[in-house]
């Protein structure tokens, strides 16, 4: 079977702990959480850390509450626990939803949020075994300097694969990152870059340390999850759509994709074409058609590349009659 | 038992509210085992953990080997250093091809495998070296110091290629170029047929190949005792094969090698040929005087594969206006990956079982095998017969639509006869395909949803067959396929000692319900000793669906002259004559008086006291085919019995997406007896979900301009349906006893799983009008149909064309009704 490479494992009871041992590992150090993306990938030779530092015994990385400024998660909230919390069902159905379509109930029960925001971007080049990369020789994001899947391109196309972000930038969520430099706030969309191996603005060494969450002013938001199997599978299309409602009028939207870029994909544009007007079904198709065009899957997820590209129109509508319908009830 | 009787038995999905729907009188008198539902003689050391499946297997000083496997897709080897991965500390042994230079292969005539390649590597994946070392770890930190220089080849992606493509080639062997095998039959004059027709249609289709996907990843452990004596403890369907790889390769002879199958955490024809993996770790043990363990990854089951050919389909079928098929020509592509494995046999079974559905006349098939460079095809549940019955069914729904008739209405007017001999000579016993199109039609509301559906939702039917074990061994030889000996121990207990592997299937359950039917016993009281070389009499495997037929009918013959011998004794005791002696609830009693009895093991006293040890044996031969020596070929499809299944799918089709989902499927099946009817029911569920996989998403795509991988090999990419894509099953056992099976029984194992995709396909052209004519049905190929559909062009999507192969001459056969020499015989029988 495919055997874990050895490491050293460490247990930190506190975030300054924890980054203390992460300037002590250096580059050779990693952080682990749940460990449900971590530790395949380790399998396959992706990450080779020499020490893992593990967050999950750490009290200030849990919890969940609701603050007049919205709401503060921690990183390590396991995706099961934030799908089920009563608050964010009420309050932030669109997070609790996304979370629920994570994988499946075993890997939701030990994958968390924090580990979801930072999950590595996927490709079917790329998530192999070491053997099978050697075979057609390493890709740049590890061990190589070809992207297979556009061998021209300067830069790695590995998609960014995670649920809960698209819906973290569309709701304009801000994450709290701790270092050795100390803590910053940044926007969640300011945390993606559009490079599959740069794909966090984060410094390795920088822990997630919590999501907060705007106040439930007005606004409303849902995801839509295109894959494979109801269960198991990444998203290879993921569409986040928020608006902030004046009376019946969109006073504001965002639509933002998953699995089409290196990072979750905002289309302002799309949301353009929604503001200051009703949600009719000839401005939801303007907004689909908006959206359709950015959208550039490549052939290293699964299904055909040109129908993902299709249905991309196909799920922002459907998005949008859901947040229409939503608003009418 | 008379054949033709009928009875059918209606049961629910979760095998509650059993209805009994005779049509007839019954066939047979009461059983008390057979036929009732029972828990599986293993199924709580499944289900809690605690079975000993290989990779559980712990001895002491045990070693660990990995194996290298080639990153060319076709290559010669220019050399191979190794000596780097010998000086690692903790490496025991590292061999290469030239320490196991015998090549083996599952069919005597295809003997093109070497446990590690000797000279030349065939596909990304083929085995090049082995290393055994203290742990995993170790032994894989090894393979990467092993240095192998190749000479790449061009390499071969496709059978489409390999047939344009005739060097480099991949074999030195077979029909010549990159074709393996080439077969070309005619039974009757199909140009007279075709000209008889009021319609003659031609169809093309493609079947893609997908994987069997067993939870449980091939496993072996072997052990070199100092007596000289090798034990190999594999994850094998086949062990008595195994056996004869292991003694061919390894040059030991047969008693030195003992061959024991661990229970199979699935197989479904994956591990149904001897593996470089089991002969490397039986060498590796050999070499180190160590137990040595391997457990291959899940991507390494992916090289070993097997499974399904990808086969493109060309058909060619002349119809009367009611339906009666004049003659059918057919042609089958097969892309066969690097080896041979079973695809001689593979080859003919896509041409084989056509006939055994609706009355052929006259019938062609020509058949193509091609090697290319990818891991090797061969059998996988319903073997080289899912793919010709769904281009058969799709087409014979194309033709219904042509002629205006229903398509169970062209189907149940035109069923080949009970007690019948085909075009082909294959001689077809009970036929229950016609209760199972009613049973389906019936419960699915068939005549009031097809064509009336709203747009979007869609129902389609179609029918199978397959064979209940096939008529003859891999290797030739006159010997039974079947042995089983039973011990009767004086405490009361009986063992039965049988070849037959355990794959999950149930066929230990079956050995010990049959045993403790005849012998008036409960089945969870008989010990069950299988698949173990030193122990058990040989069977041939648990392949074909052969098992329940073979080792069922070799278990009553052993459990009935056990008992001839105790009711003797027992007879003697009780004053009665031995033939009223009645065996029932572990005793033995006057069939008279059923209170004069006495108890199973006082039997078992007074004949061990009388006569000693009382022990029997039962064998099974298959009967001789009419098709036996009459052509080339003539050995693949016979089989003793043959299973029917009807199934209509229900489908509802996303316009907008092309998503097919399928919310129900009504299946039934002619089992011809149900045995165990909770295993019955089983083996019919999980034939549905693994066709219906096939139906929507499985398969095993390969990147050509990059090495020829394998694109997804795991579990998480290749797509198979997980319980939210599983649809509801509603499942009709229909019994149409055969005179060949044991207690009438006929196969459940495979023949199910034929009819689902064919049944789905038409279903998605009821409810949106395009038809997919290759399965997967995915949603991009559903979405190109609908916008070819709405641009006017033809509603379709799959094959344009069959490559031009330069088929031989066929061999003519005059079929039973046209050869002067078998009239008489076959009409006796029509």
């Amino acid at each position: 079977m495919l055997r874990l490479p050895s490491f050293t494992y460490r247990q930190p009871r506190s975030v300054r702990e924890a980054v203390a041992a992460k300037t002590d590992a250096g580059a050779d150090g990693m952080y682990v959480a749940g460990g449900t993306d971590l530790y395949p990938n380790m399998k396959r030779r992706h990450q080779e850390p020499r020490t893992v530092i593990s967050l999950m015994g750490i009290r200030e990385l849990t919890g969940c509450e609701m603050r007049d400024a919205g709401c503060v998660v921690g990183a390590n909230t396991s995706l099961t626990d934030l799908a089920a919390h009563p608050a964010i069902r009420r309050k932030y159905s669109a997070v609790a939803h996304a979370a629920e379509l994570v994988s499946t109930p075993l890997l939701r029960n030990m994958g968390t949020l924090g580990g979801n925001l930072c999950l590595d971007t996927r490709c079917n080049y790329y998530n192999q075994t070491y053997e099978w990369r050697k075979a057609i020789d390493f890709c740049m994001k590890k061990d190589g300097a070809i992207c297979w899947v556009a061998p021209s391109s300067p830069r790695c196309w590995a998609v960014s694969s995670s649920d809960v972000a698209p819906v973290a930038v569309a709701i304009g969520a801000e994450f709290l990152l701790v270092g050795p430099g100390g803590e910053r706030m940044v926007p969640a969309a300011r945390l993606y870059q559009n490079d599959g191996i740069n794909y966090l603005a984060k410094h390795p060494d920088e822990i997630l340390v919590e999501v907060r969450l705007p106040p439930p002013d007005g606004w409303d938001a849902v995801y839509r999850k295109l894959r494979r199997r109801g269960s198991f599978d990444f998203p290879v299309l993921g569409v986040a759509a928020w608006v902030r409602w004046d009376d019946a009028v969109v006073a504001d939207a965002r639509i933002v994709l998953g699995g089409v870029a290196s990072q979750p994909l905002e289309v302002p544009e799309a949301g353009a074409a929604l503001r200051g007007e009703h949600l009719s079904d000839e401005r939801i198709a303007a907004a689909a058609e908006s959206a359709y065009r950015p959208a550039k899957p490549l052939d290293n997820t699964d299904f055909d590349l040109s129908w993902r590209k299709q249905m991309t129109r196909v799920y922002v509508k459907g998005a949008l009659d859901e947040l229409r319908n939503r608003r009418g009830r | 038992m008379a054949a033709g009787k009928r009875k059918a038995t209606e049961r629910r999905k979760d095998g509650k509210g059993i209805q009994d729907t005779s049509m007839g009188p019954p066939a047979v008198p009461s059983f008390r085992r057979i036929g009732k539902a029972f828990r599986k003689v293993d199924a709580t050391a499944k289900v809690t953990g605690v079975t000993k499946f290989a990779d559980d297997l712990f001895l002491p000083r045990m070693l660990f080997a990995k194996v290298l496997r080639s990153t060319q897709p076709h290559a010669r080897i220019r050399r191979i250093d190794v000596s780097r991965a010998l000086a690692l500390d903790g490496v025991h042994a590292v061999l290469t091809g030239r320490d196991l230079p015998i090549p083996f292969g599952i069919l005597p005539v295809s003997q093109d495998e070497h446990a590690l390649a000797l000279d030349k590597v065939r596909f990304v994946g083929d085995p090049v070296a082995a290393v055994a070392a203290r742990s995993e770890e170790i032994a894989t930190a090894a393979l990467d110091l092993i240095v192998v220089e190749y000479e790449p080849l061009a390499a071969i992606a496709s059978a489409e290629d390999a047939v344009e493509t005739p060097d480099p080639r991949i074999h030195d062997y077979g029909h010549g170029g990159n074709l393996h095998k080439v077969v070309s039959l005619e039974f009757g004059d199909v140009e007279r047929g075709f000209a008889e027709a009021d319609l003659v249609r031609e169809d093309l289709l493609f079947f893609e190949g997908s994987t069997h996907l067993p939870m449980e990843q091939h496993a072996a452990v072997a052990d070199w005792s100092p007596d000289r004596k090798l034990t190999l403890w594999s994850s094998t369907q086949t062990p008595h094969y195994v056996h004869r790889a292991l003694a061919q390769v390894l040059e030991l002879p047969p008693a030195r090698i003992r061959v024991i199958a661990t229970p199979n955490g699935g197989a479904f024809g994956g591990k149904s040929d001897p593996f470089s993996h089991e002969i490397v770790v039986a060498k590796l043990a050999m070499v180190t005087g160590r137990p040595v363990k391997i457990t291959l990854t899940r991507e390494e089951v992916f090289y070993c594969h097997r499974g399904r050919h990808p086969t493109l389909m060309w058909v060619k079928t002349g119809v009367k206006r009611d339906g009666a098929i004049t003659a059918m020509h057919f042609r089958s592509l097969l892309d066969g990956g690097a080896y041979g494995s079973y695809g001689v046999a593979s080859t003919y079974y896509t041409g084989a079982l056509q006939t055994v559905t609706y009355h052929i006349p006259r019938y062609k098939f020509q058949g193509a095998r091609a090697f290319t460079n990818k891991p090797p095809c061969g059998p996988k549940r319903g073997h080289g017969t899912p793919q010709p019955r769904f281009a058969l069914e799709v087409h014979l729904d194309k033709i219904a639509e042509q002629l205006g008739l229903d398509p169970a209405e062209l189907r149940l007017r035109h069923l080949v006869p009970p007690d019948s001999v085909t075009a082909n000579y294959l001689r077809v016993g009970s036929i229950g395909l016609g209760d199972c199109i009613r049973k389906v039609v019936d419960g699915s509301g068939w005549k009031d949803h097809f064509r009336k559906l709203p747009f979007g939702q869609g129902v389609g039917l179609a029918c199978s067959s397959y064979l209940t074990g096939a008529g003859l061994p891999v290797y030739w030889n006159d010997m039974p396929h079947s042995g089983v000996q039973l011990k009767c121990d004086r405490g009361g207990g009986v063992t039965v000692f049988c070849g037959s592997t355990e794959i999950g299937q149930g066929s230990d359950s079956v050995l010990a319900i049959i045993v403790a039917e005849v012998l008036g016993l409960d089945p969870f009281d008989v010990a069950v000793v299988a698949a173990d070389t030193d122990l058990t009499p040989v069977d041939l495997g648990s392949y074909s669906s052969r098992v329940t037929l073979m080792t069922g009918n070799a278990a009553i013959q052993a459990a009935e002259r056990a008992r001839d011998i105790l009711a003797r004794y027992a007879g003697e005791r009780l004053g009665v004559s031995a033939v009223r002696v009645r065996f029932a609830d572990g005793r033995v009693c006057d069939a008279a008086d059923p209170t004069r009895a006495i108890s199973f093991a006082e039997a078992v006293q007074l004949a061990e006291a009388a006569q000693g040890t009382v022990g029997t044996m039962g064998s099974y031969t298959p009967p001789r085919s009419p098709a036996s020596g009459r052509y080339r070929g003539a050995g693949v499809g016979p089989s003793p019995a043959y299973s029917y299944s009807a199934a209509v799918a229900e489908v509802v089709v996303e316009p907008d997406t092309g998503i097919v989902r399928v919310p129900r499927i009504w299946i039934a099946h002619d089992v011809g007896r149900c045995i165990n009817a909770a295993a019955v029911i089983g083996q019919i569920e999980g034939s549905v979900y693994m066709g219906l996989g096939e139906a929507l998403m499985e398969e095993m795509p390969y990147r050509a301009n990059r090495h020829v991988v394998h694109k997804i090999p795991s579990l998480l990419e290749y797509k198979s349906p997980t319980t939210l894509e599983m649809c509801d099953v509603v499942t009709y056992i229909v019994e149409h006893p055969d005179p060949n099976g044991p207690f009438g029984a006929k196969e459940a194992g495979q023949g199910p799983l034929l009819p689902v995709m064919p049944a789905v396909a038409n279903a998605v052209y009821d409810a949106v009008g395009v038809r997919v004519d290759e399965v997967p049905i995915t949603p991009e190929k559903v979405l190109k149909a609908l916008k070819r559909k709405a641009k006017g062009e033809p509603p379709r999507y799959g094959p344009t064309s069959f490559p031009a192969i330069p088929w031989p001459e066929p061999t003519y056969v005059p079929p039973p009704w046209e050869d002067v020499d078998t009239i008489a015989t076959a009409s006796r029988h029509r």
